[in-house]
């Protein structure tokens, strides 16, 4: 048996039509795209046809398109270009990003809680909602949890109670399984990340609906429309816009094997640990999510076991040192400190397999039991 | 093939070499550095940078390498009883707690947990068998000894360890002088082959120093200082900060001869100072005695700070009794008792 890699929602392999379509780039040394002449040229006619792939795929107008380097700064963009270009206030549920939550707590937003299932507590954003709010930023799919965040009843939040804001939503967790066109048809603005569907790390894009002004963060050479300055990573797009239209076509029938793998991954873990806990609602997670708490154990011990036995899987986010962190995302769900230290999320992708599966349900419970035997949490 | 090592890195010289010379004879090692401080703070073994050093040393080295995150269990077994022992007036020593509650029960636990029975550190000691006692079990006796470097000897805060923590300790540069671990770090081109020793508790910044930190966590008491006889003479910002034959500091009036605080009365937050003959006393009151093994009798060679001078006492009842009249000890400083240079146990003044 050999390794099995659990940890899709961090990142995915490059896929090979990603890596091909980037290989072709390279290969055809092409010029800048924002010169004048022929190897220009053909640079800018590979960023149109990525930009009318992912307009495509989102639901939107080519021109709206913005590319950016990574998930993080089109969810930057989104708040902060909004907030430059109008002023006012923004909010966002406490289970954001940090990508979206910092940029709303510096702004000094409005941040607002959710529910034990790991949606967005409506009254209490309907309480944040005001004329002044000129952004709300509400992920598709939450990275932790994997939930999905239906966005009709927040866009008529937004229409009932703050009318001059925007809807931005945080897609890179969505894309890889969700249908982006209908899903994020109540939004103005929507970020995806290229490595988390297939693509290269470091590229992403921010997609404008309609005429929403955004104060540019990266000023210099004009590029896409004054939004966002600096030469484009040509070969990066393109390897984004390939491993796009490679998920579009394949989403259906991966959700479907991918989401028998988790259902299979998270009933056995379920079934042989005692006090295990799946966080949210099956139901309503993207296919890839399987997010337990294990009751009385470290995460970060957890997964050094796992580590041994070739099993790699993330628990809640890493600070700057590389140590684990309390999660954010169970705290605001209202999980006890005995629940949430021992959260674990396996997350699977197009390339997990069935062997991938079993090897998790053999290691995890005797790890597990392990800790609870010799490591157990330490009560604060 | 040999039992996995677990060696803690801070990412400075001495836990780089130890992890390199453990590789070298053929040890299997994992290398983890423990995240057990937030806040601010500009030395010791919490930064980004340290972990930064550790990570690129263990990359050199070809072993894994994993932060644990002790923040709270550090907060609560070390940076909490420090300040509460600030405001109860005595002078903790939280590097000596640290390797108590964190290194050698917090992460030896983890340790075992994870398959891994040894663990090793970078500490200028030596662990030592002890042929004159009997074990029980077949094991030997095992007993803290000083390290080569005597200018470095950390035995002083390893003298909690007990039998069951020796047995699964390893202290690689023990024998070797700081210059020779410095030599060794520079022969296989580690990073951290000339970066200066840490000196300073890791929580506290160079700038700001204890009075900065524990202003924000405790209240401060302005104190009087008064002579032998009464007589007001000078100032202090903090009397929870002020340690017994502490010299500097008090805003004395000038002239004379030296004095030293003999007394500290948290509750009329007065400060007595006298000369230094006021300082000494025949006999240290002791609590939290514990032993390496078995109850030792003395005499005892006993060391009352980290690099500090030794003096011989003997253990009666509830205190030691000194063979010459020695300085008092501040309360709350432990009091390491050797024989020779082995680390037999240890208490607190009272």
């Amino acid at each position: 048996m050999g390794s099995a890699y659990l940890d899709n929602a961090a990142t995915t392999p490059l896929s090979a039509a990603a890596a091909d379509a980037m290989q072709a780039v390279i290969d055809a040394r092409l010029g800048n795209p924002s010169g004048a002449h022929r190897l220009a040229r053909r640079a800018q006619e590979v960023l149109d046809e990525a930009r009318e792939v992912v307009a495509d795929a989102l639901g939107g107008p080519a021109g709206g398109v913005v590319f950016t380097g990574g998930g993080t700064e089109a969810d930057n963009l989104a708040v902060r270009g909004v907030l430059g270009a109008s002023g006012g206030l923004a909010v966002c549920p406490a289970a954001e990003h940090h990508a979206v939550l910092h940029p709303v707590q510096q702004a000094n937003g409005r941040v607002v809680g959710l529910t034990t299932d790991g949606r967005v507590d409506l009254d209490r954003l309907a309480e944040a909602l005001d004329p002044d709010v000129r952004v709300v930023s509400v992920m598709a799919v939450n990275n932790e949890n994997g939930m999905i965040q239906p966005l009709e009843p927040i866009r008529e939040l937004i229409d009932e109670r703050a009318p001059a804001a925007v809807l931005h939503t945080d897609a890179v967790q969505g894309a890889p399984w969700l249908d982006l066109v209908a899903h994020t048809t109540p939004a103005d603005l929507v970020s995806i990340s290229a490595h988390k569907f297939g693509g290269p790390a470091g590229v992403g894009a921010l997609l404008v609906r309609g005429d929403v002004e955004l104060a540019p963060q990266l000023v210099g050479g004009g590029q896409e429309r004054g939004r966002r300055a600096g030469t484009h990573n040509v070969a990066g797009i393109a390897g984004m816009a390939a491993a796009l239209a490679a998920t579009v076509g394949a989403r259906r029938e991966t959700g479907q094997r991918v989401g028998r793998l988790r259902d299979r991954l998270a009933d056995a873990l379920l079934a042989e640990v005692d006090d295990c806990v799946e966080t949210g609602v099956r139901a309503a997670k993207v296919a890839g999510n399987c997010h337990l708490c294990f009751s009385g154990i470290e995460s970060e011990a957890l997964l050094f076991l796992l580590e041994q036995q070739e099993v790699y899987a993330s628990a809640a986010a890493s600070c700057s040192s590389g140590a684990q962190e309390p999660s954010h995302v169970l705290a605001a769900m209202g999980y006890p400190r005995q629940l949430a230290g021992g959260s674990l999320r396996l997350s699977l992708g197009p390339t997990t397999t069935e062997a991938d599966v079993e090897r998790a349900v053999a290691v995890i419970p005797p790890a597990v039991a392990r800790l609870r035997e010799r490591d157990p949490l330490q009560a604060p | 093939m040999s039992p996995p090592v677990m060696v803690a890195m801070s990412g400075g010289v001495d836990s780089s070499v130890a992890a390199a010379l453990l590789v070298e004879q053929g040890h299997q090692v994992v290398g983890v550095t423990l995240k057990l401080w937030g806040g601010t703070s500009d030395s010791g073994c919490c930064s980004v940078s340290d972990v930064d050093d550790a990570r690129r040393v263990a990359q050199q080295l070809g072993i894994e390498h994993h932060v644990f995150n002790f923040g709270e269990h550090f907060d609560r077994h070390v940076v909490e009883p420090y300040v509460d022992a600030h405001a109860a007036g005595r002078t903790p020593n939280p590097c000596i707690e640290c390797n108590r509650h964190v290194k050698f029960e917090r992460l030896v636990t983890r340790a075992r947990a994870l398959g891994f029975d040894l663990v090793a550190t970078g500490h200028h000691a030596a662990i030592v068998p002890d042929e004159t006692v009997a074990s029980a079990d077949g094991e030997p006796v095992r007993r803290i000894g000083r390290g080569v470097d005597r200018a470095k000897d950390q035995s002083y805060v390893l003298h909690m360890l007990g039998q069951d923590q020796l047995r699964g300790l390893m202290l690689p540069i023990g024998h070797l002088t700081k210059e020779e671990v410095r030599a060794h770090a520079r022969r296989l081109g580690l990073r951290t082959a000339a970066k200066p020793d840490s000196q300073d508790v890791c929580f506290i910044t160079a700038t700001g120093g204890r009075q900065v930190f524990l202003r924000d966590r405790m209240a401060l008491t302005p104190g009087r200082v008064i002579d032998g006889d009464g007589r007001a003479v000078g100032r202090v910002d903090a009397v929870e900060l002020v340690t017994i034959g502490q010299r500097k500091g008090l805003r004395a009036a000038g002239g004379g001869a030296p004095r030293y605080v003999t007394d500290i009365d948290l509750g009329t937050a007065t400060v007595t100072v006298g000369p230094r003959s006021d300082l000494f006393v025949e006999r240290t009151a002791i609590t939290d005695l514990g032993w390496s093994h078995l109850p030792s009798s003395g005499p005892f060679v006993v060391q009352v700070s980290a690099h500090g001078p030794t003096a011989s006492a003997v253990l009666e009842d509830d205190h030691l009794r000194w063979h010459e009249p020695h300085q008092r000890v501040a309360p709350g400083q432990s009091m390491v008792l050797y024989h020779d240079d082995q680390v037999m146990g240890g208490a607190v003044a009272a």
